[in-house]
């Protein structure tokens, strides 16, 4: 049996970068933010350390698996993933280059701050940019989308629908 | 009591509460008064049922026995829950759901937010994450309260009616006992009397917004710390355990 050579961390890092998430697939789990650590023992044993976007969100399970399989097939002896709670993922995490990346989808990426500075019931009065056209004349149409992260919006200057990713 | 002891009743009884109305939630999925509603239903059931898992893994760290987050949340009869008894009422009408939405989700709000502060780093890092989505809830439900208090004279009547039925079951949201002495002793968990003052300041200003009157407590039921219930939660049960008691440890 051939040993392999001892997979670098940063090697890792980049095969990670190729898993997309799942329901918003020009993005990778390394630029939503989830992977938070890598470790590569002697015996290439990878230890991935994640953490959760929204508590239930689905997409977490296909993340473990997916990570589980690349990293196999790419060297790796054995995966461990290790599941963090703190810091807690917040969408201020997301870079501008990520951000246009889901505008480019045609998701309005997240505008403001985290969710705390949003007051309690004035998400109505909320102006969100939209990703078609650019403009800001757009409603809220309901909080809740297709995942957890996203609201749903209309843009009342191209009369198109839009996602908006919220801020968490 | 023992700390950790404390902690894991502690557990069960946030993540039985979120359990039992994540599920009450789902009763809502494909029978949405509108295809919005319904998506916000589940999705905020969805977040309840992650936030459930996040605290049954705790517990089962703690209870050690081969136990797991799905052992908890499947295989314990009725009186071993002990969910908040606001979230096994039965959804009603869609105000009922609402006013429901608004008293609970307040109250997982402060919760939450005096959680953050935990001595508890667990709790911490559940609570830091919770709490951004119970925010979402809140002023989802809160919004719509609005929106039904001050809409017809159908939906002001339905919403103060099920503001009515609902507000005797919101004493026992505050209930304490050693569970909640001991862990606020060491740090961990907040007195329930400072998180009753402000979510009575929230809900109050939710209804007033409303014009919906706060009624006076009459026929007050309260009991969950103890697993004592109304009879809705074995009716819930015999549904959400249906598989793995007919099919012992199935998986997929
Ligand atoms: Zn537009």
């Amino acid at each position: 049996m051939v040993k392999s050579t001892r997979l670098s961390e940063g090697s890792v890092m980049e095969l990670l970068e190729l898993i997309p998430d799942p329901d918003i697939p020009v993005v990778s789990i390394v630029e939503l933010g989830i992977v938070r650590g890598v470790a590569v023992d002697e015996n290439n044993k990878v230890t991935v350390t994640i953490t959760p976007t929204y508590s239930g969100c689905p997409a977490m399970t296909v993340f473990k698996e997916d990570i589980r399989e690349l990293l196999l097939k790419n060297g790796a002896e054995d995966v461990e993933i290790k599941i963090a709670h703190s810091p807690t993922w917040s969408t201020d995490w997301l870079s501008e280059s990520t951000r246009e990346k889901l505008r480019a989808y045609g998701i309005a990426p997240p505008e403001s701050n985290s969710s705390d500075s949003v007051p309690l019931f004035s998400s109505s009065k909320q102006k969100i940019k939209c990703p078609h056209c650019g403009n800001t004349n757009s409603r809220l149409t309901s909080q809740f989308g297709s995942t957890p992260c996203k609201s749903l919006w209309y843009c009342d200057s191209c009369l198109q629908p839009f996602e908006y990713f919220k801020c968490y | 009591m023992k700390t950790q002891e404390a902690i894991y009743q502690y557990c069960l009884r946030i993540a039985d509460s979120n359990l039992i109305l994540a599920q009450r939630l789902a009763e809502w999925c494909s029978r949405g008064p509108i295809l919005e509603e319904d998506l916000a239903m589940t999705n905020i059931s969805l977040d309840l049922f992650g936030q459930a898992e996040t605290l049954y893994e705790y517990a089962a760290t703690i209870k050690g026995d081969n136990a797991t987050a799905d052992s908890l949340a499947f295989l314990r009869v009725e009186r071993e829950y002990f969910n908040r008894l606001i979230t096994e009422q039965p959804n009603g009408d869609f105000a009922v759901t609402m006013v429901r939405e608004v008293l609970f989700s307040a109250y997982q709000n402060h919760l939450y937010q005096a959680l953050c502060k935990s001595n508890d780093e667990m709790f911490r890092g559940f609570a830091e994450k919770a709490l951004k989505e119970v925010k979402y809830h809140l002023r989802h439900s809160s919004e719509w309260v609005i929106r039904l208090g001050g809409g017809t004279e159908e939906s002001k009547v339905r919403s103060q009616a099920a503001l009515n039925e609902l507000w005797r079951f919101t004493v026992d949201m505050f209930e304490m006992d050693e569970v909640d002495e001991e862990l606020i002793s060491m740090g961990i968990a907040p007195d329930m009397k400072e998180i009753n003052k402000s979510w009575m300041k929230t809900v109050t200003e939710v209804f007033t917004e409303a014009e919906l009157h706060i009624p006076d407590l009459n026929n007050v039921i309260k009991g969950s710390n103890k697993g004592i219930h109304t009879e809705h939660l074995g009716h819930i049960l015999s549904e959400m355990q249906y598989l793995q008691r007919a099919f012992p440890g199935a998986t997929w």
